[in-house]
């Protein structure tokens, strides 16, 4: 421990504690850009600068360590000019269309623009000129507004491994882009959207489909339908200032019905349809000798990732289509049948927390007749401003619930959301159907959590079956290298692109807080242990729906709606 | 593998022209010297390539990725960060123009605009037929001579924008001659 004095105040600090650390410990906070909890500081924005007495000129609280008996000030006449020039800089070489901007009100320009009090335009030069990339299917770029303070770069290249964007030239022409300045739907872009939860400012975004959204429930031929993935009930209360870990299933669903969808249905009856297909297949593969270890494939990003970047190990990743396109493939054959509607008719819309979803519903695989599984998809934010431009004030909405069939599901489907969710949901299921017996223990607490891989072993039978559970695309590589040196021991291997799952996903409120992502999952969680059923197979519309159309899991008919094939992308990318 | 100086020309020629090389076995040389995952030999490995071919071009910036395992994006941002590296292969004539502060004076950046102009294309951009590089220098110590340009290994002094298009034509036509030569060395 050492002691040092902050602002006059007297303070007690670890010893490997920065100044930023232990000023905050104490309630005195330093505004930051480029500082990322976690991750080694690069000190590359100077927003944190504070005065150390003896030390010559400004010191970055956020890369400083705290030694005994320093005196530092956050708070003086020159920390203040320095920063408030740092954000009039910015702030000049930036477009200043806030009012017609996607991140108006939610912008960390914005605000340190109010705290530190701009009142004119103190400095006029050239601004940067970049054109905006709008290439990909799900996200936008637009270096005009970046600040390069490199939060997208160090997400992109330390957290998720991918690399897709990093700095570019120098001085007055840096620019985050991708190499050699194409658009993201040619680089290595996994679309996770990772880079937009860090993003300060609207450099980086979602690329929105409400209007055309709106544009389809205005529409007096289309039956317009939508169905909602388990992570967002659990994070859209926080864009209404509820606390955190607020479950608002109800409210959402009477929203969406008041929003004009004409029935509002839950992904997670999908979920369970996939865990009973999903597992089906992977005890089909164990009993006969088939590829394993086995992929999950429910998270288009980290399907986008192999085949981008080992496509030869494309044939360890289970065939099945994501929840939200089983969803929709029912939707336009199964209940479109049985309500007698035109498939043509009917416009799905997904709700999802994810921006790798609108990339995922463009695939042409995944369409019948040329008919897209899933017409639109919308983000978790794109909702929240649907909501409010529909007038629709969320924190008085009665609650409701899906409707049916689609809409029942249970609790295994809850977790689908939230990284190792996928693997328990289907090991509960796995187990019942090759032993006969329910697994003892319904909550597997080896694969919670936020490690990067997590694993477990299950005795089902004779066999014990070793499955992992990837955490952010970031750790995939080190169990792809095993499968490819034929070392790998797993069975089955769940994997989700977004660090926690599909609650911190790339759609999701943006938030600056780890703390966030626990209580987001703790929803799913909670949701899960109240349900009356806790394993797919004990879904009871699930039951029903193979009992009158698909006859059993991975039948023929299951296989040509409920399954998909993938592409070699590097093939593509690296045009060899 | 050091290549002539000579044999280098050539190959610039080669892509200025259009024609591609397959470089494969030059890489191998290349890589061979150094240590493979090491990102700390990038700037070397790249100034290798760029000796070989004159410029960096795009399928070797992803084989020195590959070959130091870092993402393609890290290393196209260090390979712009460098005035030394070039992503576009240089034209037959490279023009600089001084843009030093006696030719400043002299009203260079008026030079500058009319060759932009008279090319169609920028400072640092080559033309479409890969006849003509365009670049600015800070200073070429020709003050005496100022507004100076250079082409090539010819210098040219106290320039007049009215100038530019007739040094442009005669690099044309000197350009079209050795067309002809060649074609008719082929046909024979």
């Amino acid at each position: 421990m050492v002691e040092l004095t902050i602002n006059n105040v007297k303070v007690k600090a670890e010893e490997d504690m920065t100044i930023l650390d232990a000023a905050k410990s104490v309630g005195i906070s330093i505004p930051t850009l480029c500082h990322m909890k976690d991750l080694f500081p690069t000190g590359a924005c100077r927003m944190c600068v504070v005065e150390v007495d003896g030390m010559r000129g400004l010191t970055p609280a956020c890369a400083y360590p705290v030694t005994e008996g320093m005196k530092i000030d956050t708070n003086s006449p020159k920390v203040r000019q320095a920063r408030k020039t740092i954000v009039e800089l910015l702030v000049e070489n930036h477009p200043q269309d806030c009012l017609i901007c996607v991140r108006n009100k939610n912008c960390e320009l914005q605000d340190l623009s109010e705290v530190y009090g701009l009142r004119e335009h103190r400095y006029v030069g050239d601004k940067k000129d970049h054109a905006i990339d709008i290439s990909s299917a799900s996200m936008e770029r637009d270096p005009a507004k970046c600040i390069l303070c490199g939060r997208c770069t160090r997400t992109c290249n330390e957290v998720q491994k991918v690399g897709a964007i990093d700095f570019t030239n120098r001085g007055f022409q840096s620019n985050v882009t991708t190499p050699f300045n194409k658009g993201l739907n040619i680089s290595d872009c996994i679309l996770c959207g990772q880079c937009i939860l860090v993003c300060p400012t609207a450099a980086l975004r979602e690329k929105s489909n409400s209007k055309m959204v709106f544009d389809a429930i205005n529409d007096k031929r289309k039956f317009v339908v939508v169905q909602v993935a388990p992570a967002v009930r659990a994070s859209l209360g926080e864009e209404y200032n509820m606390p955190l870990g607020t479950n608002v299933t109800g409210q959402m669903v009477t929203g969406l019905r008041r929003l004009g969808f004409k029935k509002v249905f839950d992904t997670n009856f999908a979920a369970d349809l996939t865990i009973m297909e999903e597992g089906t297949e992977l005890i089909d593969r164990v009993s006969n000798k088939g590829t394993l270890p086995m992929f999950t494939s429910c998270c288009p990003g980290w399907v986008k990732y192999i085949e981008q970047n080992r496509p030869q190990l494309l044939k360890h990743v289970s065939s099945c289509k994501s929840p939200h396109e089983m969803e929709g493939a029912i939707l336009k054959s199964y209940y479109a049948k049985k309500m007698g509607l035109d498939p043509k008719d009917i416009f799905v819309v997904s709700i999802m927390p994810c921006t790798v979803k609108k990339f995922e519903s463009d695939r042409p695989e995944l369409s019948q007749e040329k008919m897209a599984d899933v017409d639109a998809v919308l983000t978790t934010r794109e909702l929240v401003r649907m909501f409010k431009m529909a007038g629709i004030d969320f924190n008085d909405l009665p609650e409701d619930e899906f409707d049916n069939p689609l809409g029942e599901s249970t609790g295994a489907a809850a977790i689908f959301g939230t990284s190792g969710g996928v693997m328990e949901a289907a090991l509960r299921t796995a187990y019942k159907v090759m032993t006969g017996e329910e697994l003892v223990s319904m909550e597997l607490d080896d694969i919670r959590g936020f490690s990067g891989v997590k694993e477990a072993s299950i005795k089902v039978n004779d066999l014990d079956v070793n499955v992992a559970v990837v955490n952010g695309i970031g750790n995939v590589d080190q169990v792809l290298d095993e499968i490819e040196a034929g070392t790998s021991k797993y069975h089955f291997i769940e994997v989700m692109a977004c660090p926690g799952g599909c609650i911190n996903g790339g759609g999701q409120p943006i938030h600056q807080k780890p703390e966030k992502v626990r209580k987001r999952v703790s929803v799913l969680y909670d949701i899960d242990k109240n349900a009356k059923n806790r394993r797919s197979h004990e879904n009871e519309a699930v039951q029903k729906i193979y009992d009158e159309f698909f006859e059993k899991p991975n039948s023929h008919k299951s296989h040509e709606l409920l399954h998909t094939s993938y592409v070699d992308r590097k093939a593509i990318l690296r045009k060899k | 593998m050091i290549l002539s100086k000579k044999k280098m020309l050539a190959c610039n020629l080669d892509i200025g022209v259009g024609t591609k090389i397959k470089g494969s076995d030059m890489h191998k040389e290349i890589f061979d010297k150094y240590p493979a995952k090491d990102k700390s030999n990038l700037i070397a490995i790249l100034q290798d390539v760029q000796e070989i071919y004159g410029y960096l071009p795009e399928e070797t910036l992803q084989e020195v990725g590959d070959f130091i395992d870092m993402p393609l994006c890290s290393v196209y941002g260090v390979a712009t960060f460098y005035n030394q590296f070039r992503l576009t292969p240089l034209g037959k004539n490279v023009i600089r123009v001084c843009r030093g502060t006696a030719c400043h004076v002299k009203n260079s950046a008026n030079i500058l605009m009319a060759l932009e102009t008279e090319l169609n294309i920028g400072a640092g951009e080559t033309t479409r037929d890969k006849l003509f590089t365009l670049e600015t220098v800070a200073c070429i110590g020709a003050c005496s001579i100022a507004p100076v340009i250079n082409i090539n290994e010819e210098y040219y002094g106290r320039i007049e924008v009215k100038d530019i298009p007739k040094i442009i034509k005669k690099y044309q036509q000197e350009a079209k001659k050795e067309q002809i030569a060649e074609k008719t060395v082929e046909s024979e």
